[in-house]
């Protein structure tokens, strides 16, 4: 057992579940043009998916803060990009091109602002008051993502909102008989995108230095002379800021959007998070790509148990390794 | 001169009070060791000396401020720092990243790390390990390393020398005796030999109190007093 975890860890180790699982999906589908798609918006999904929990599993490791409230972010960010396109509408219609992006553009900026404002008061109006007290931590945080969908419910009606996306993000390319929706692929590449910046971020720069040494010990970090809850402030913000990001991606790739979709995305999220590991991002996007690849996977072979399928799939991973996949160090 | 003074300093942890009255002055220069049984409230102690618990107000005095009550990120910018119990490394981090954070600009000062390399040679060829997977002797080097990455006025260690091989112990020691020599070490110890050789002035705590001080050369002739206070068998 030890030679063969031994071998696994040169090959990638737990990197490795991702393609198992497609490999098995691979056998179990049959149809390896079917399989193509399915995993395309598998990972597509696994992106957005990493853009909404990555925040919450920063914010966890730092100050051991669960934010049930986190899913806000994410309707948040949908409806505030879906207004924006909406009320850019004749650019989005217009021929160009560049109307077009610069319209998608504002909106996703939108959201990020939208984010890093709600992430801000979130902080230091709901979060602060209850850092070390965990059990109202999850009654505060709940009830916030509670008002903050009847504030949705309120602003926006009840009524699902459809959501216009610019012209050359519509469509698929066939590739013989594969077809992959435009899409997909640039909610991929936006992901992976903030992954690559967020790395560079927490690897290569002293303010990353400083969360990651956080994340361990942030006693430690505060007995070397720096104030962590300032530290915390900015990262939350980003956590919110790119939660509210996947949420406005999120809601160009449903295309039809309601105020229960922060309540939705939380149960999501949170198994994306629990996955992966509290407190990593390479952790979190693992986790996120194996949750997109099993809904969409499993939603194409037996409909029916979709939404089981990623709860047992945790519980799976949980009994495996207790404290996810790739946490952060203790 | 005294460097730091502590004065009938009390500390509750939630609702236990921990500490009813800890007084002791550490004179500038040269180890100050803190002696006294476990749980006796050494740990305590530092950690309110640092900021990390709550000790009562005016009670810590640090080169004539007054710094119970500040953050400990304050305390350690005027120049203290702390080794503590559990060493507090990042084990996710290089070696070189963890002193790298210790340091207030980010940038080494090249003397004082070949300085380090000479103290703690197993630093420079573990350089870019990962801390944790260094030896536990290793992680106390770094730990001490750390602490003294920069010029600090008090050092404040926890019990380095525990569960360490002699040599590393011996080692150890050496390297106190260099620092002491332009900085204050507040050490506590339960290894008394170790401590004895090392420290210039000292205190026991015994249940939140301190019950004695006075200079290690006193303390160590006395056995009656040591086997009182410690329990050691002479
Ligand atoms: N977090 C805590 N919560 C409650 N009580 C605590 C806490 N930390 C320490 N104590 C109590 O305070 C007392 C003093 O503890 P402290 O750790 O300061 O002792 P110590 O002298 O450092 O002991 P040791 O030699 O074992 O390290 C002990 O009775 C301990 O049980
Ligand atoms: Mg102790």
């Amino acid at each position: 057992m030890d030679k063969l975890s031994d071998t696994l860890g040169r090959f990638g180790g737990v990197y490795l579940l991702p393609v198992a699982l497609g490999a098995v999906a691979f056998v179990l589908i049959g149809a390896p043009s079917s399989w193509v798609t399915l995993t395309v918006a598998g990972l597509a999904m696994g992106m957005m998916l990493f853009l909404m929990a990555s925040g919450l599993s920063l914010v966890f490791g730092l100050m051991d803060v669960m934010n049930f409230g986190h899913s806000a972010f994410v309707s948040f960010g949908a409806f505030v990009a879906a207004s924006v396109l909406a009320g850019l509408s004749s650019w989005l219609g217009s021929d160009s091109v560049v109307l077009a992006s610069a319209a998608l553009m504002l909106a996703l900026l939108a959201a990020i602002a939208f984010g890093l404002a709600v992430g801000l008061f979130f902080e230091t109006v709901i979060i602060r008051p209850v850092y070390q007290d965990h059990l109202r931590q999850i009654l505060i945080t709940m009830g916030a993502l509670i008002v903050s969908e009847q504030i949705i419910l309120a602003v926006w009606g009840g009524t699902p909102i459809t959501v216009l996306r610019p012209g050359f993000l519509e469509g698929a390319w066939i590739i013989g008989d594969v077809s992959i929706e435009v899409y997909r692929l640039f909610a991929f590449a936006l992901g992976a995108y903030v992954f690559a910046g967020l790395m560079i971020l927490l690897n290569r720069t002293r303010i990353g230095l400083l969360i990651r040494a956080g994340v361990e010990n942030r006693e430690m970090v505060e007995a070397l002379g720096f104030k962590i809850n300032r530290l915390f402030i900015g990262v939350f913000m980003l956590g919110s800021a790119l939660a509210a990001l996947g949420g406005a991606m999120w809601a160009g790739y449903e295309t039809l959007i309601t105020p229960a979709l922060g309540g939705e995305m939380m149960i999501v999220v949170f198994i994306v998070v629990i996955i992966g590991g509290l407190g990593s991002i390479e952790g979190t996007l693992l986790g996120a790509i194996i949750v997109g690849l099993t809904a969409n996977y499993v939603g194409y072979l037996t409909p029916k148990l979709a939404l089981a399928s990623n709860m047992i799939l945790m519980m799976a991973i949980l009994m495996w390794r207790p404290s996810g996949l790739k946490p952060a160090v203790k | 001169m005294t460097l730091l003074s502590v004065r009938k300093m009390k500390t509750n942890i939630g609702q236990y009070a921990v500490l009813h009255d800890v007084s002791f002055d550490v004179p500038e220069g040269g180890v100050f060791v803190l002696l006294g049984r476990n749980g006796a409230g050494k740990t305590t102690t530092l950690r309110s000396i640092m900021g990390l618990w709550q000790p009562s107000p005016g009670s810590v005095q640090f080169k004539g401020q007054d710094i119970a009550g500040m953050a400990t990120a304050d305390i350690s910018r005027l120049g203290i720092a702390f080794v503590p119990e559990n060493m507090g490394i990042f084990g996710g981090l290089t070696v070189e990243e963890n002193l790298v954070l210790a340091t207030a600009k980010g940038k080494f000062d090249q003397a004082r790390l070949r300085r380090i390399y000479e103290l703690f040679p197993a630093l420079e060829q573990f350089w870019s390990k990962q801390a944790w997977s260094l030896s536990g002797g290793q992680k106390q080097m770094l730990s001490v390393a750390r602490a003294i990455i920069e010029p600090r006025a008090l050092i404040l260690i926890d019990e380095p020398t525990k569960g360490l091989a002699p040599s590393i112990v011996a080692a150890m020691g050496e390297a106190f005796r260099e620092i002491a020599q332009s900085a204050t070490i507040l050490l506590v110890e339960q290894n008394f030999n170790f401590a004895r050789n090392l420290g210039r002035d000292m205190a026991v705590i015994e249940d939140g109190r301190v019950v004695h001080s006075g200079t290690m050369a006193d303390f160590s002739a006395d056995t009656d007093l040591q086997g009182q206070l410690l329990g050691l068998s002479a």
